[in-house]
């Protein structure tokens, strides 16, 4: 009988184990372990084009009193930050239309049309868009038609933005929609019998309600515009070089990639603290 | 919200102009593929498949088109299967650590691609494995497997929990009861998960570029194009790619929003 209740015990915890540890293993194995070597490869030396393990600060030292390093974090901050303040303004009407002036079955067929842009191919639809934004092109066209004179939008921060928008909507609008429709809606009944029009029910009851999802909308379109690479290469012309066109040409030009690595921390630790910041502003109650 | 209908339609109507944004590039892509002047604008020349036919003449990115599908094949069961198998403890077992392996599992996303590009090249190299089709996969794996979890715990969060139990106090296995009670309530999410990955990983471009070297899959091939040179090519290239990913992308939500059992869309 003990043996069988060890057994039954032994099984059960073999069957948990199953379970459980597939995707920290292989996590641990091709996801801790890249970055870690990628903290340890920023400390490594360059010797005759040889990468060799060391444990120096040069690389820091070099990138991080480099002029051009700072010019491109502060600007692949601020094209950031004004991507994510300009999707969620986008998003918000949306979100709320979806949320509040559709029934069911219309908020489940906008939010899956929505959606989809996100799998398809992104670099497809950033050739796309020079398409429309070149000299030229489509938008130039329709402006000349109309008697305006309209240059090439391409290579311009509007251009970087229309890409930031494209790419990073559908997670926005996803979020902002999952808090607002979740705001019980009783809340916003009581407000109306109380007397509030609209406007005050949106300050006063939806927004504050849906603030969760709001700045995590916010904060996803800010880390996809932080590290994305193919719109400022295609749709910024690399006038705009940013953080991770640096990684990018630094890696694929030679063999720099513990200057690389440097740089990507840097990223790395911008995007956590962001996160923290974030999320420490969403949930906090008041 | 009690508004006027005409304020309804405003954001009704701002709703639909954003989404004719979004399409916008996928639209036109479609109509320059099929147009038969070499340099994209408008007025359009004469309609033509010219471009399909150059395209797929392309050794490269035929070879291109197989690495794709070796990877995608591989590359959705595992990652659903590990995305399943990592919602599933969620679900059923407590245990330390649980907290740090679910924030470790969804933390791939949410790292810059270039980043997670640049440390697997690094890493792969010293093992030996990077410029190869595992190499690919490996990282594709990394990258696809958070949504297969997040999909399939979202399913997992709308099953009775006490179901398995009462299978097991009417004398059922553990892996009895997982059959006849986890199985049937969760395959059409797997499902769905599986098709996404292979939207995902179809897709992705920025780390298979860094680890891949020189085996090219169909993204990497259309960055290729784009760095070298306009040419209506790349939207007949990306008209198929839309075709599939769209496909995979709708069946997904096709089989999580039906009527029925094993969707996420059902209210409880």
């Amino acid at each position: 009988m003990k043996s069988f209740v060890t057994r039954r015990l032994y099984s059960h915890a073999f069957y948990g184990v199953t379970w459980t540890s597939p995707l920290p293993i292989w996590l641990a194995f091709f996801f801790i372990g890249p970055v870690v070597l990628l903290l340890w490869l920023s400390f490594w030396d360059v010797r005759n084009f040889v990468l060799t393990p060391d444990f120096q600060l040069d690389n820091w030292i070099r990138i991080l009193s480099a002029d051009y390093f700072w010019t491109a974090y502060f600007r692949t901050s601020a094209f950031a930050a004004a991507a994510a303040v300009t999707v969620s303004l986008l998003a918000l009407p949306c979100s709320l239309a979806i949320s509040f002036f559709f029934a069911m079955r219309g908020r489940l067929i906008l939010l899956s049309l929505f959606i989809v842009p996100f799998f398809t191919s992104y670099l497809v639809r950033v050739y796309s868009w020079q398409i429309y934004l070149t000299e030229n092109g489509i938008i130039s066209r329709l402006a000349e038609f109309f008697g305006v004179n309209a240059a090439s939008l391409l290579n311009t921060p509007f251009a970087l933005l229309v890409g930031f928008v494209t790419l990073t909507f559908p997670l926005v609008i996803v979020t902002q929609s999952i808090s607002m429709l979740s705001i019980d809606r009783t809340l916003i009944d009581a407000a109306y019998n109380l007397g509030c029009g609209p406007a005050r029910i949106l300050t006063a009851a939806v927004l504050p309600a849906a603030k969760p999802g709001i700045v995590i909308g916010a904060l996803f379109a800010f880390i996809f515009s932080f590290g994305d690479f193919v719109t400022p290469t295609y749709l910024g012309g690399g006038k705009f070089t940013t953080l991770s066109i640096l990684i990018a040409d630094t890696v694929k030009s030679g063999q720099q990639w513990p200057r690389a690595a440097v740089i990507a921390i840097m990223m790395i630790a911008t995007l956590l603290s962001v996160a923290l910041v974030s999320i420490a502003i969403a949930y906090r109650r008041k | 919200m009690r508004v006027s209908a005409r304020t309804k339609t405003v954001f009704r109507l701002f709703c639909f102009l954003i989404l004719a944004f979004l399409y916008a590039p996928i639209v036109t892509n479609f109509v320059f593929s099929l147009n038969s002047d070499r340099f994209p604008t408008i007025p359009l020349g004469e309609a033509t498949l010219d471009w399909y036919r150059l395209a797929f003449t392309d050794d490269l990115l035929r070879s291109a088109l197989l690495n794709s599908v070796i990877v995608g094949a591989i590359v959705a069961p595992v990652s659903t299967l590990m995305g399943f198998a990592a919602a599933y403890a969620d679900y059923r077992f407590n245990f330390f650590g649980k907290r740090l392996i679910l924030v470790l599992a969804l933390l791939p996303p949410l790292i810059p691609l270039v980043v997670i590009g640049l440390a697997m090249l690094a890493y792969l190299s010293r093992i030996g494995l990077s410029g190869t089709l595992p190499a690919i996969v490996a990282s594709h794996i990394v990258l696809t497997s958070p949504f297969a979890m997040a999909i399939i715990r979202l399913r997992f969060a709308q099953i009775d929990g006490d179901l398995e139990f009462a299978a097991q106090n009417l004398g059922a296995s553990n892996w009895r009861a997982f059959r006849e009670v986890i199985i049937p309530s969760t395959k059409t999410a797997v499902l769905a998960a599986a098709l996404l990955c292979l939207a995902v990983s179809f897709d992705e471009y920025a780390v298979t570029w860094f680890v891949g070297g020189l085996n090219e899959t169909t993204s990497v091939r259309i960055l290729s194009f784009l760095q070298s040179a306009v040419s209506p090519r790349i939207n007949a290239i990306g008209s198929v790619t839309f075709i599939v990913s769209i496909t995979l992308i709708l069946g997904a939500q096709f089989l999580l929003l039906r009527k029925g059992t094993g969707g996420i869309g059902n209210a409880r």
